[in-house]
C-alpha cells in the first residue's frame, strides 16, 4: 500500500480549520480518501502555465456595480423564521467569551 | 395519444389551448405517476401536491379567460437546491432538513410568473456533490431504465422525474456535468447554458464561478422554450449577462448546416465502445444532411479535470462555511461524507502556503482550457462528443472510491471551465437497453445554434420518444 500523503494529524488539523466535527474512524477513512485525491490534483503541477493569466471571471465581466438604494426586504419575523434560538427578535448564540468555564 | 403525464411541454400547451384537457387533469396525471413510481425511483424529496393543484386551478381560470403565458398550466419540478418560498428546500442534505425559504430563487419566480405549476422538489447528490445521485442524504435515486443502475448526478431526481414522465420538465444545476450526465443516462434532453445566461440567485451554491442553471426536457424544442423563460440579466446576480435573450423557439427552426468538430481527446481510449459507435452513427446522420465534420484537438482535456476539482473544492469549502446552524438549518455535524471531504480538500488547498500551488495554478489551467475551446471554435462552429466515458454504472459500485467517481466527469467539466453551453441529446441505447447521449458544445451564448442542431437531429431520429418501463 502506498503511503498516505496526508498524515492523521494533518487531517485533524484541516477538520479543525473547517470547523467540522470528525470521529477517529472518520479520520482513518478520510486520510486515505483525501490523500488519493490530493495525489491526483497534484498532477496539475506538470502542466506548463508560465506567463498564463489566471481566469477569475469566465465571461470577462468586470466591476459590476449598482446604486445602493434601500428597498423593501424581509420582516424581522420572516428573517428569524428559520433560526432555532431567538430572543426578543434577536438570534441567540452561545457565548464566545466566557470567563466562567 | 400519449397519456397526459407523458406529453411534452409543447404538446401539453397545445392540448390546454384546444381545451382537450385542463391543467388540473394534467397536473393530477403527473401526481398519479409520481405516486405510482416514486417508491421505486426516489426522484422526489417533496411532492407539492396541494400547492400544485391550487396553482393548476388558477391556471385553468386564466386559460378560460384566454390568457397567454409561455408555461401556463404546465407542471415543472425543481432540483431541491432552488429556493422555493414557503416550500421546504433541503439541497438533499440533512443540514437543511427543515429549512423553509423566505424567498424564491429568480428562476423559480420567472417560471411561476410564466404560469407553470410547481409539482415538487427533486432528489440529488447533497449540495450537488456527485455524479451518481448516491450522495443524497435522502437515499439514492434509481435509473428508470434499470433500477439497479445509477441515474447519474448530481441532478438525479430531475432527470428521472422527466425520464419517468412524472413531470414534462425539471430544473437542475450543472457545475461540472450535473445536468448533462444524468440526461445522457436517462434518455432526456439536458441543457447546460452559458455561465451567466441564467441567474444563480437563490439557488444553493456549489462552486459559484462554475454553477449554471439548466433543465431537463423530453425534446430539444421544449428545452428552447424553457430557456426563453429562464434566461436574462438579474440584478440580484452580478455575474448574470446583460445580453438580450433571443426567441429560442425561432432559433430552433433555423436551418443551419454548419461545421462540426470532433475532439480526438473525447474519442480516445477509455471510452466505452457502444457509446463510441452510437456517437459515430449520430455524426454520420448529420453528415448525411450536409454537416461538415472536422477533427480538432482540445489538448488540455485531461488537465481540466484536476483543475476543475481544485476550483470546486476551494469554492465549496468557502460556500459551505456559512452553514453554522445559527440562522437556519442544522449544525456542521449534519454534513454527509462527501460534503466533509470536499470542505476539507478545499480548506487544505486554500490554506496558507498552498494557494499558489492549487487554486492559482488551477485558475491558470482554466485559461488554457478556455483557450482550447476558443481555438477550436475558430475552426468549427460546434463540437460533438460523448457525455460520459461509460454507461450508467451499478448502484454502490463507486461509493467507497471517491476518486473514481470524480473521474466520471472527465468529458463534461472542461465545458464548465470554458463557460460555454452544451446540450445533451439522446442518441441510442446499449445492448442491455441503457440510454446513451451525446453533447453539442458551442461558443459562449450559442444556445440557439445548439438547439437548431439538436432539433434537426431529433427530427431525423426517434430515440427521445422511447420511454422506460417501470
Amino acid at each position: 500500500m502506498s503511503e498516505n500523503s496526508l498524515t492523521k494529524d494533518e487531517v485533524k488539523h484541516i477538520a479543525k480549520l473547517a470547523n467540522l466535527p470528525v470521529t477517529e474512524e472518520e479520520i482513518i477513512k478520510f486520510q486515505k480518501q483525501l490523500s488519493e485525491t490530493v495525489d491526483y490534483i497534484k498532477t496539475l503541477s506538470s502542466v506548463a502555465t508560465q506567463g498564463v493569466e489566471p481566469t477569475s471571471q469566465v465571461t470577462g465581466l468586470k466591476n459590476v456595480t449598482r446604486t445602493d438604494e434601500p428597498a423593501p426586504s424581509q420582516t424581522q419575523e420572516e428573517a428569524l423564521s428559520n433560526a432555532k434560538n431567538t430572543h426578543n427578535g434577536f438570534i441567540k448564540v452561545k457565548a464566545i467569551f466566557n470567563e466562567q468555564t | 395519444m400519449n397519456k397526459l403525464n407523458q406529453l411534452t411541454i409543447k404538446q401539453a400547451k397545445d392540448g390546454l389551448k384546444e381545451k382537450k384537457f385542463s391543467s388540473v387533469e394534467l397536473t393530477q396525471a403527473c401526481l398519479d405517476e409520481i405516486e405510482r413510481v416514486d417508491k421505486t425511483i426516489n426522484a422526489f424529496i417533496t411532492v407539492t401536491k396541494d400547492y400544485a393543484l391550487t396553482k393548476a386551478k388558477e391556471a385553468d381560470q386564466l386559460l378560460a379567460q384566454g390568457a397567454i403565458k409561455p408555461l401556463l398550466g404546465i407542471p415543472i419540478a425543481f432540483k431541491d437546491l432552488y429556493l422555493t418560498r414557503g416550500i421546504r428546500t433541503t439541497a438533499a442534505s440533512r443540514v437543511l432538513k427543515d429549512y423553509i425559504p423566505q424567498y424564491s430563487s429568480t428562476v423559480v419566480e420567472k417560471i411561476e410568473n410564466a404560469g407553470a405549476v410547481i409539482i415538487g422538489k427533486t432528489n440529488s447528490d447533497a449540495w450537488a456533490h456527485g455524479s451518481s445521485g448516491e450522495n443524497s442524504d435522502f437515499g439514492s435515486t434509481k435509473n428508470p431504465w434499470n433500477i439497479h443502475k445509477i441515474p447519474g448526478g448530481s441532478s438525479s431526481g430531475s432527470a428521472t422525474a422527466v425520464s419517468a414522465s412524472c413531470s414534462p420538465a425539471a430544473m437542475g444545476t450543472d457545475t461540472g456535468g450535473s445536468i448533462r450526465l444524468p440526461a445522457s443516462f436517462t434518455n432526456t434532453v439536458g441543457l447546460k447554458p452559458t455561465y451567466g445566461r441564467v441567474s444563480r440567485y437563490g439557488v444553493v451554491a456549489m462552486a459559484s464561478s462554475l454553477d449554471t442553471m439548466g433543465h431537463f426536457t423530453k425534446t430539444v424544442e421544449d428545452s428552447a422554450l424553457l430557456l426563453s423563460v429562464t434566461a436574462g440579466k438579474d440584478k440580484q446576480d452580478a455575474t448574470s449577462l446583460d445580453v438580450p435573450v433571443p426567441d429560442y423557439a425561432n432559433e430552433l427552426i433555423k436551418n443551419r448546416i454548419v461545421t462540426i468538430g470532433l475532439a480526438k481527446e473525447y474519442f480516445s481510449e477509455g471510452i466505452n465502445e457502444e457509446i463510441k459507435s452510437s456517437l459515430e452513427q449520430a455524426v454520420n446522420k448529420l453528415k448525411s444532411k450536409g454537416f461538415e465534420i472536422k477533427e480538432i484537438g482540445l489538448p488540455h482535456t485531461k488537465a481540466a479535470l484536476a483543475a476543475y476539482y481544485i476550483i470546486v473544492f476551494s469554492e465549496v469549502s468557502s460556500n459551505l462555511s456559512r452553514y453554522d446552524g445559527i440562522r437556519y438549518g442544522n449544525d456542521r455535524s449534519y454534513f454527509g461524507d462527501e460534503a466533509k471531504r470536499r470542505i476539507m480538500l478545499g480548506t487544505y488547498s486554500l490554506s496558507a502556503g498552498y494557494y499558489d500551488a492549487y487554486y492559482l495554478k488551477a485558475s491558470k489551467v482554466q485559461t488554457l482550457v478556455k483557450q482550447d475551446f476558443e481555438n477550436a471554435f475558430k475552426q468549427v462552429d460546434v463540437l460533438i462528443g460523448p457525455v460520459s466515458p461509460t454507461l450508467p454504472f451499478n448502484l454502490g459500485e463507486k461509493v467507497n472510491d471517491p476518486l473514481s467517481m470524480y473521474l466520471s466527469d472527465v468529458l463534461t467539466v472542461p465545458i464548465n471551465l470554458a463557460g460555454v453551453p452544451s446540450l445533451s441529446v439522446p442518441c441510442g441505447f446499449s445492448d442491455n437497453n441503457l440510454p446513451i447521449g451525446f453533447q453539442i458544445i458551442g461558443p459562449q451564448l450559442s444556445e440557439g445554434l445548439l438547439f437548431s442542431i439538436g432539433h434537426k437531429y431529433q427530427s431525423l431520429t426517434d430515440f427521445h420518444t422511447k420511454t422506460a418501463n417501470i
